[in-house]
Order: C-alpha cells, then sequence, then structure tokens
C-alpha cells in the first residue's frame, strides 16, 4: 500500500508588496500508516507552513501532496472540505473550540458536516469524550473546562470522525508541564491504537514522544531521523 | 437543517440585545404595514357600507347648471327640473323602481318660546323608502299629504330633542318661516352620514307645501334635485339612459347641445371613493415599505459585523469539515430568522396598533390576511436578500485566514 502522505518538492510562496517570501522551498518526504511524527524547527522554519498544507487548510505554490494515494494539491474547496472533515483530525494549540457549545456539541460537530443523524452523532460524541477521560464532563462549555480538559475535547473531537490522521499544531503550548505531559500520553496511546499522528512542536521534550523527527529549517527540511519514543504515562 | 436552526438560534440568542435592536427595523416597518393597510381597508369597508346602504342601485338627478350669457350658473339654481318632470320619470320610465323629488330650504323652527335652525326637506313620500327612514312615532307623510299640500311634517330626532324635550311632539304645531305645520310624526334616528352631518337634524314636508308656501322660487314648481332607484342594479345604465332620452325630449334640447341637468351614478361614486382609498393605501403602504427596507439594511449591516467578528468560528467549522455551502447557509439563516421574528413581532405590533386605532380614535380598522401575507412575504425577502451578501462573504473566506484571525 502506498505511503499515507507522500509530499514532493512542495513550494509555498507568500507574496507581500513586491517582496516574495517562500516560506517552503522544496520540501519532499513521506509518512507511513501508524507513524508517529514530530515536525521542528524555529520559528519561520516552515513547520506551520507544512502542516497547514498536510492538513489541507491551505493549497501549495508549486508541488504535489499525495494523501492516502490521492493527489490533493488540486482539488476545489468542497473536496478539501469533505477531506479535513472525513481523512483529517485537527489539534490546535488554542484548542479552537466553539465557546457556545457544550464539550458534547463541540465532539459532535464534525459528524453534523459529515452527514450523521444526531442521535448516533450523540452517542459517537460520547464514545469519544469516554476515550479521552471526559465522560462526567460531557455539559460543560468550553470556559467551564481547565485548559487542559478543553484540549481533551479537540483531541475527542478530532477521534470522532474516526480520521486515519490526527494533526496536532503545538498541541501543549498553552499547557503547563504536567498537563502536556498527559496530553502526549493520550496522543501516543491514540497512535498505539494505529492512527498516524503528526506533531508539530518547538520542544525536544514534546518532540520525545514520537517515533520521528522532521526537522525544518529556513524553508527545507534539514533533518529526517527516527527515534525510540519516549514512553507515555497512560492516563486512561 | 434543524441542526444548523438550532445553531442560527443559538448564535441569536447569544447576542439578544443586538438581535432585538436589529429586528426592530423589520418590527416596526411590518407592523406599519399592517396598520396601515388595515385603517385603509376600514375606511374604505365603511365608506362602502355608507353607500351600499344608500342603496347601490341609486341615481342622483340634479338640475344643471344654465348657462346665462355666458356665465355658468351654480348647478340646479336654473330651475330647468321640475315636479313634472320627476313625475314623468315615474311614470314613463321603466327601469325606475322609485323617485324622490326634493326641494331643500333651511329654517328657524319655533315651537311656543324655543327655536332652532333646521334643514327643511320639500318631498314625495318615497322619499322614506329611498333614503331609509322609518317613524319611530305617529306616521309618516303619505300621498294625501301630497296632493292637498298639507301643513303637516315630520320631523327628525335631534329637532324633537331641541324643541320638544320630553314632550311628545306628534300632534303639536310648530311653525316654519311664520307657518304653523303640525307634526305628525318623528323619524327613528339614522346617526350621522359619512359626511359628518347629522342625518336626524331635520323636518319633512309634502313637496308641494314647500314649492307653494316655503321656498321662494322665481321658478315655480321646480326641484332642486331627485334620488332615483333603479329596479336592479343591472338596470343603472338602461335607467339613465331612460331618463336622459325623456328629460332632452321634455326640455326640447336639440342634438348637440348639453344637457341641462345631471345624472350621476352611486356606483360611480362608489369607484372614485375606492380609487382614492386605493391611492391612500398604497402611499401608507409605499411609507411602510421603505421602513422595511430599512430595516432589511440594518439586517444586513449587523451580519457583516457578525460575520467579521466570527471569522475565527467560521475558521475552526471550516478545519473540521464545513464546507462554504454550510457556512453560507448558517449565516442566510441567522439573516432569515431575525427577519422572520421581526416579521411576526411586527404582525402582533400591527394587530395591537390597528386595535389601538379603533378603541382610541374610534377609526374602523379591518387586518386583512393579504397585508399579513404581504409583510410575512416581505420579511422573508429581505431576510434573504440581505443576508446574501454577508453570507456569501463568510464562505468566500479561506480556512487558514479564518483560523488565523484574531
Amino acid at each position: 500500500m502506498a505511503a499515507l502522505i507522500e509530499v514532493k518538492d512542495l513550494v509555498k510562496t507568500y507574496r507581500s508588496g513586491d517582496s516574495e517570501l517562500r516560506a517552503l522551498d522544496g520540501v519532499s518526504f513521506a509518512i507511513e500508516r501508524g507513524e508517529f511524527v514530530a515536525i521542528m524547527g524555529p520559528s519561520g522554519s516552515g513547520k506551520s507552513t507544512t502542516m497547514n498544507m498536510l492538513g489541507c487548510l491551505d493549497s501549495p505554490t508549486e508541488g504535489v501532496y499525495m494523501l492516502d494515494g490521492k493527489d490533493v494539491s488540486n482539488l476545489s474547496g468542497d473536496e478539501l472540505a469533505r477531506i479535513r472533515n472525513v481523512t483529517l483530525g485537527f489539534v490546535f494549540q488554542g484548542f479552537n473550540l466553539l465557546p457556545r457549545l457544550d464539550a458534547l456539541g463541540n465532539v459532535a460537530l464534525p459528524l453534523v458536516y459529515a452527514g450523521v443523524e444526531p442521535k448516533e452523532r450523540a452517542a459517537r460524541a460520547m464514545r469519544a469524550l469516554g476515550k479521552v477521560g471526559l465522560g462526567s464532563r460531557v455539559k460543560h462549555r468550553p470556559s467551564q473546562l481547565s485548559g487542559g480538559q478543553q484540549q481533551r475535547v479537540a483531541i475527542a473531537r478530532a477521534l470522532v470522525g474516526d480520521a486515519p490522521l490526527i494533526l496536532a499544531d503545538e498541541p501543549t503550548g498553552n499547557l503547563d508541564t504536567k498537563t502536556s505531559e498527559e496530553i502526549m500520553g493520550l496522543l501516543a496511546q491514540i497512535n498505539e491504537e494505529g492512527k498516524t499522528v503528526i506533531l508539530v512542536t518547538h520542544e525536544p521534550d514534546i518532540a520525545g514522544y514520537a517515533s520521528r523527527v522532521l526537522r525544518f529549517k529556513d524553508g527545507k527540511l534539514v533533518e529526517d531521523k527516527k527515534q525510540t519514543p519516549k514512553r507515555g504515562e497512560r492516563h486512561v | 437543517m434543524f441542526e444548523t436552526i438550532r445553531t442560527a438560534v443559538s448564535s441569536l440568542w447569544a447576542n439578544k440585545m443586538r438581535s432585538m435592536l436589529t429586528m426592530l427595523g423589520v418590527v416596526i416597518g411590518v407592523g406599519a404595514v399592517i396598520a396601515m393597510v388595515a385603517i385603509g381597508n376600514g375606511a374604505s369597508r365603511q365608506m362602502e357600507g355608507v353607500i351600499a346602504g344608500m342603496g347601490v342601485n341609486m341615481i342622483v338627478l340634479r338640475p344643471g347648471a344654465p348657462n346665462a350669457g355666458g356665465v355658468r350658473q351654480s348647478a340646479g339654481s336654473g330651475g330647468t327640473l321640475t315636479l313634472d318632470d320627476v313625475r314623468a320619470i315615474e311614470e314613463e320610465c321603466w327601469s325606475i323602481k322609485n323617485v324622490a323629488p326634493q326641494v331643500n330650504t333651511s329654517s328657524q323652527l319655533i315651537f311656543e318660546n324655543r327655536n332652532w335652525p333646521s334643514q327643511v326637506i320639500g318631498t314625495t313620500p318615497g322619499f322614506f323608502d329611498i333614503r331609509e327612514f322609518q317613524v319611530q312615532n305617529g306616521r309618516l307623510l303619505d300621498k294625501e299629504d301630497e296632493r292637498g299640500a298639507a301643513k303637516t311634517a315630520v320631523i327628525g330626532e335631534t329637532v324633537a330633542r331641541e324643541l320638544f324635550g320630553n314632550l311628545d311632539p306628534v300632534g303639536r304645531s310648530i311653525r316654519i318661516k311664520n307657518i304653523p305645520f303640525e307634526v305628525v310624526g318623528v323619524l327613528a334616528p339614522k346617526g350621522q352620514s359619512a359626511m359628518g352631518q347629522d342625518q336626524d337634524d331635520t323636518v319633512i314636508v309634502p313637496i308641494t307645501t314647500a314649492q307653494r308656501r316655503l321656498v321662494r322660487s322665481a321658478f315655480a314648481n321646480s326641484v332642486n334635485m331627485a334620488f332615483v332607484q333603479a329596479k336592479d342594479v343591472s338596470m343603472m345604465e338602461s335607467a339613465i339612459t331612460e331618463m336622459r332620452a325623456l328629460l332632452r325630449q321634455r326640455h326640447r334640447l336639440p342634438l348637440g347641445k348639453e344637457d341641462d341637468f345631471d345624472l350621476r351614478n352611486m356606483t360611480q361614486m362608489l369607484d372614485s371613493m375606492a380609487q382614492t382609498t386605493r391611492v391612500m393605501s398604497l402611499l401608507l403602504g409605499s411609507v411602510a415599505s421603505i421602513s422595511l427596507l430599512v430595516g432589511g439594511i440594518g439586517i444586513m449591516n449587523i451580519m457583516l459585523v457578525s460575520v467579521t467578528e466570527r471569522t475565527r468560528e467560521i475558521g475552526i467549522r471550516m478545519a473540521i469539515g464545513a464546507r462554504a455551502g454550510d457556512i453560507r447557509t448558517q449565516f442566510l439563516l441567522e439573516a432569515l430568522l431575525l427577519s422572520l421574528a421581526g416579521g411576526a413581532v411586527g404582525i402582533l405590533l400591527g394587530f395591537a396598533a390597528s386595535l389601538g386605532v379603533t378603541e382610541f380614535l374610534k377609526w374602523p380598522t379591518s387586518v386583512s390576511g393579504g397585508a399579513i401575507a404581504l409583510a410575512a412575504g416581505f420579511s422573508c425577502f429581505v431576510g434573504i436578500f440581505f443576508g446574501l451578501y454577508p453570507a456569501w462573504k463568510a464562505s468566500l473566506l479561506r480556512p487558514i485566514d479564518a483560523l488565523r484571525f484574531e
């Protein structure tokens, strides 16, 4: 079977006024199913840009992005929305939960756009919340939850559609060390259960949970190495 | 769909104050449309009622304006219509059911030491039928009174009250222009006419008596006007044709000469009044529509603000799989809900305003289903029309830009 992700000569340029910024300058790599990959690098290295490309939130200026054997570099907006809905699960640094919905509502939201029936939606969202250890907080709104709990809700939201690929963009950036460890443990566990996890971080500690590290600098991939992952504490 | 409606309601609810203020424009617009149309309808219905009460098969016959050496005199002053003309019409025109000629004058009425000014109508017994006057006390005038030019009178209730107080007027004598008349009956009250006249402030005497004793006209036997009742509404036209032919013949008018009389159809008056109220309704309606338009612009304004404010929410929704169409539907639905809710409140407000107008100003109103449908449809249209642009703008956002928006 083909690699889950295969990018070739990915280029992304941003234009601001007359000057042109080359945020990604010919990046190629492949990620297999079941990998836990950390993307690292200093600010402006192109790691977030890569993540946005992988997440189908932005499209590359040049290059090819094959996701699950399918070229997604030139798909329409609606087709990309469908991929984000079915194939991808996002976890953001700022949690990005909708403040007016409770935990259950937030987790069930991707299923709304997938056209799942309300009853099944609730059941699946409950299961996902149970999986991240928030089975007792389903009626709480984001503002009534701690940062760690909010990130768990976000992870449940990424899991609810049963997407094969979880993209986590600095998931621990807004959390303290202890909570960060809990969240990383959770992501590691999800990876062990078969999901491909891609993580963007600039903290070596956090990257230690991954089995492979891609290091970026000035829009180029400068290092690609495998490592033995740190065993996360089990929290569920 | 239900999910989207719930989302829309909850986001409108989250900004209660703003949503209410936004709706206000539509509320006032719709309320104004309903109330205005109700007032217009009520007025025209009242008019119609009054005219129908007088009988739609009524024709008014008046003498024409005489032309004295090029100077036109006021209508009815020429004495071109006589009692004999009216009698001829009664006898010869087949399409006519009833005719009531009238000689009008006004006079100070005197009973013992009390007096009261009133209009005096000299007419024939058919008058009571045509104008639907009934007697509440005593009797009406009859053919005998007319034939003998009897000095008998039937008085309206206002006259009875002013002259006689608590006394029974029947059988007593009043003086009209110093001539004693015997009161033989009191009319049942009819109240005010559509023109605001007190229809009970009147004295009715036989036309012959009025012509001989009360009206000192240079044209003996002339009458001021006549009410003519056609046998049926469908016979109005033939009645008019017959009368015109008869009168032209009697007056010996050569071909090409103008009529020296005037025939006017009540349905024509009805039409012209309906026309007036239509124009009125249209005018009021357009003013109300402008406020609906302003309300719609208010909705668009707020929706645009809302889209900007919720850019991040849009980004999140897109990131987890919302298509541009989903976003568009969501915002469109919010605008639609705003305007529909405004429309519903406006309909209630319009109802209340109509009731208030009837209650406090004593104007008749009639809330029509058509106006409600119109207002509901219009607010729907406003919601969609003015919601479309903000919704479209929201759907065009790129997910990455929307997510990064602070």
